[in-house]
């Protein structure tokens, strides 16, 4: 998100999903569309059915490889080297948008021109590993397209270079003016039913509601007036920072609410030893997840079929959540408890319905300021910005310019990941969900059926490589990375390329977080390299 | 525009609209089993027949284009007697048990049978018998139910790209089955069975959970992944035991297999039902009084000791627009710090 935000002053989908029947090029990096954003995909196949084409660029061959025009299997990590190549390409073949460069954008010529001439398909070849005629056929086929739209989920984001991926994606669409109409655009996916809707809301140590920046003092001064008290002037930490920071900045005690750190970040030997020395470790979940098992106390939350309130999609759209069952025994809604908590350290919030909590946010954020709840249900949700009640809301962004005027070119050049496979560590581990669970599996796993075809952890692996190491399908193997080790069976399979092994991270009995890194950190948002770490795998 | 007239009434309809679209868009009722609008026209169940001036024979409605001028006529004694006709036909073959039947109340074969009144049949003959086997975990195939209108086979391969069933056999064998008749192995989305009309394909984890009496119905959105699709719970008895979701939504009525089948853990024995607070390193179920008064208490000290910052927050990417809202304004305004953020912001 940083990275959009940065080169166009928003960070979110560029468009709509209905739109994605429209493009008569999809261009899908760093994102197994179908089986993480299944319906998303479900329309991608519709639009090759209508006859749009279809370039992946995944290092493992996903489903949607099947429906392909043309797949591209870069090694991990590789990403700005294909980018920057094929973006060579298109240079080269004059096949840029001049107007739309002059019209719309800043900073083509200087610099950033000069800086795609050392990434020629040769050169790309190298680094990627993917024959140069292929990139060349994806450059021509994207710049060609007359409506192409570009979907990228973590694979391009979890990396310590991600927001230089995000940036070259950006460059991409900018320099074939593929931006601000219907079915053309820069759609991050978005992977939690609400993420959009949390990074909206201002759970972020340098945003208000809003993407209002907490350090601007006639920002901070609207939301004192508005919240009726002082606000703090400084920004906070990131989540990463939080089990980090020591001395001073140290964080002595914890409030989670819905979230399970010990399995979803990077590093879990780290992140568990950094719960347990806090004074203090409050937990509300609906499950005793990993996380709350550390906890000093653990409050019960209502979960999404029990209250009433609304989710972001990813394509910006505010949507009803409906109260359908009660919650159990004593969980309470999560609503309640906040009001409640901040009540007794002297604050007190006073709602009587969930809609006054909805009221206040159009208040803080001009954005939502037109929705209502009866807006919601009758028109089937509402997609930011939709500033007054006759405003019908906005399925694609940036028509007629960008809200930070015009968008930005940056350099990029190719950094290697943080950690590269060497003789003691010869693969690249790269992480993921699969079809069946979901997340940590906090809520899946509970799912009997769901279990039942997808009982337990398991690794990845080229067949070749294995036939190399002798482990066989379903055989038991010990991987293990500078972090930790984790055992778990094999399944042999022609998805990764050779030397690359694939874990999905939903299982707490072998957590692929025990190997990747906590420090491996992208240097402006922070995101951890989740994508690419190195490991060993040895037959148990 | 073509203009037409259908049942002695005008109206203009799209180019390369079927006699089927241009009925229903002006709400002219034709009965069907095998068609969706979502698939490619089939032209397999025969009821929608309609007459054609100056056509000699009886035409399906939902394969024959409308062209200029074109006289429909969708309703008479003679077409009504063809689809009672085939109607009974397929009731001829198939296990009259609606009394015990998943699908009664919703069900269009059924609808069919009422709307024509069969009662009786005229027609006897052999029954096909199978023999329920399908060890997969999520749906329930009970072939003899299939009216073999095609619908799973083609929503499989059209829409979800799978390509799991197909029809296997001719004639009175044919059958829908996956190859080699072994046990359905796909991504069990399911959309086989939100299309199927009959009870033939259901849902495993709401059989005998009740069926239409009495059922709550709420529309919501699913708590998995960002698509933000439409789900309708069915709720009996404080219970979620079906999920189901509308055509008309953003996500056209397709689920995955999370949203469709992955609504279990609502009601899971394992949910965190009271307040615990760790006591003498175990955990102790206590009243709300008491955990939110110990909550407040530990914050309060520790910010009174080392200051606001020392305290952090991580929202959830699960929870509402509102509770996030609270969660950061809680941070804000009632902690007093900016250290609040969630692990999802990338």
């Amino acid at each position: 998100m940083v990275g959009l935000a940065t080169v166009f002053g928003s960070g979110a989908m560029t468009n709509s999903i209905p739109e994605i029947e429209r493009n008569d090029l999809i261009f899908v990096t760093g994102s197994n569309t179908k089986e993480n954003h299944p319906i998303v995909a479900l329309r991608m196949i519709k639009a090759v059915r209508r006859g749009a084409k279809l370039i992946v660029a995944d290092p493992r061959k996903v489903p949607l490889v099947r429906f392909a025009t043309i797949w591209i299997q870069q090694r991990p990590g590789t990403d700005v080297a294909l980018l920057n190549s094929m973006m060579h390409v298109i240079v080269k073949e004059d096949l840029v948008d001049r107007d739309f460069i002059a019209s719309y954008t800043e900073g083509f010529d200087d610099g950033f021109l000069k800086s795609l001439e050392e990434y020629t398909p040769e050169v790309g070849e190298r680094i990627t590993g993917v024959p140069k005629e292929k990139i060349i056929e994806a450059a021509r086929l994207y710049a060609g397209a007359s409506n192409p739209g570009i979907y990228y989920t973590m694979g391009i984001t979890q990396h310590s270079h991600g927001t230089d991926n995000v940036f070259c994606i950006a460059n991409l669409a900018l320099m074939t003016g593929n931006l601000g109409k219907e079915s053309s655009g820069v759609n991050p996916l978005r992977g939690q039913n609400n993420v959009q809707g949390s990074t909206d809301m201002g759970c972020s140590p340098n945003m208000y509601p809003g993407y209002q920046k907490v350090t601007i003092p006639s920002v901070r001064e609207r939301f004192e007036r508005l919240w009726g008290v002082k606000l703090p002037e400084k920004e906070g930490l990131v989540a990463s920072e939080m089990f980090f920071a020591s001395g001073a900045q140290k964080v002595r005690a914890m409030y989670i609410m819905g979230e399970n750190p010990v399995l979803s970040d990077p590093d879990v030997g780290h992140t568990v030893e950094a719960l347990k020395e806090l004074d203090f470790l409050v937990v509300q979940d609906i499950f005793m997840t990993e996380t709350a098992e550390l906890a000093d106390v653990v409050l019960p939350g209502a979960c999404f079929a029990e209250k009433d309130g609304t989710f972001t999609n990813t394509e910006r759209r505010v949507q009803l959540v409906r109260k359908a069952v009660n919650p159990p025994g004593e969980a309470r809604e999560d609503s309640w408890i906040i009001t409640e908590l901040s009540r007794r350290l002297g604050y007190e919030m006073k709602y009587n319905r969930t809609e006054e909590i909805f009221h206040e946010i159009g208040m803080a954020w001009p954005a939502m300021a037109g929705m209502t709840y009866s807006r919601l249900d009758e028109e089937g949700g509402l997609q930011w910005p939709c500033p007054t009640q006759d405003h019908p809301g906005t399925p694609y962004l940036f028509k007629g310019g960008f809200p930070r005027g015009k968008g930005r070119f940056t350099v990029v050049k190719y950094r290697p990941p943080a950690e590269e496979p060497d003789e003691e560590y010869p693969f690249v581990l790269t992480t993921g969900r699969q079809l069946f669970h979901y997340h940590t599996g906090s809520m899946t796993r509970r799912v009997e059926p769901i279990n039942r075809v997808s009982p337990e952890p398991y690794m990845e692996i080229n067949s070749e490589d294995a036939a190399e190491l002798a482990i066989e399908d379903g055989a038991m193997v010990r991987v293990s990375s500078r972090r930790g080790e984790i055992r778990l069976k094999a399944r042999l399979s022609k998805r990764p390329d050779r030397g690359v092994v694939f874990i999905p991270f939903h299982f707490r009995e072998a957590a692929a977080n025990v190997l990747t890194s906590s420090i491996a950190l992208d240097p402006l948002c922070k995101i951890p390299e989740l994508k690419v770490s190195t490991v060993r795998v040895e037959k148990v | 525009m073509l203009t037409l007239t259908i049942d002695g009434r005008q109206i203009e309809v799209k180019e390369g609209s079927t006699v089927l679209q241009a009925a229903r868009e002006h709400e002219i009722y034709i009965p069907t089993l095998c068609d969706d609008p979502r698939l490619e026209p089939y032209g397999g169940c025969r009821l929608c027949l309609v007459q054609i001036e100056g056509v000699p024979r009886p035409v399906t409605a939902c394969t024959t284009p409308v062209s200029e001028g074109m006289k429909v006529e969708t309703t008479n004694e003679y077409i009504e007697g063809l689809r009672r006709t085939v109607v009974e036909l397929i009731l001829s073959d198939h296990p009259n048990d609606c009394m015990v039947c998943e699908k009664a109340g919703d069900c269009t074969l059924q609808e069919l049978a009422y709307f024509y009144g069969l009662r009786e049949n005229r027609f006897r003959g052999e029954r096909r018998q199978y023999a329920k086997r399908d060890a997969n975990p999520f749906i329930e195939r009970d072939m003899e139910k299939c009216i073999l209108c095609g619908k799973c086979v083609r929503v499989c391969e059209e829409v979800q790209g799978v390509s799991a069933i197909e029809i296997a056999y001719r004639g009175f064998n044919a059958k829908v089955c996956p190859p080699f008749e072994k046990d359905l192995d796909c991504e069990f989305c399911g959309q086989c069975v939100s299309v199927c009309p009959t009870g033939a394909l259901m849902g495993k984890l709401s059989l005998g959970k009740g069926r239409q009496k009495d059922i709550k119905k709420v529309d919501t959105v699913c708590p998995y992944c960002g698509c933000g699709c439409n789900l309708t719970l069915h709720v009996a008895r404080n219970e979620v035991i079906r999920v189901s979701s509308s055509p008309e939504t953003l996500n056209e009525g397709w689920l995955c297999v999370k949203g469709r089948f992955g609504f279990k853990f609502i009601s899971s024995p394992e949910r965190l039902n009271t307040p615990l607070i760790r006591k003498n390193g175990r955990f102790e179920e206590v009243s709300w009084q008491e955990a939110l008064d110990h909550v407040a208490e530990r914050l309060g000290g520790i910010r009174d000791r080392y200051g606001p910052d020392a305290i952090a927050g991580l929202s959830s990417a699960r929870c509402t627009n509102e509770e996030n809202y609270l969660f950061q304004k809680f941070f804000r305004a009632a902690v007093g710090t900016n250290n609040v953020d969630h692990c999802a912001r990338y």
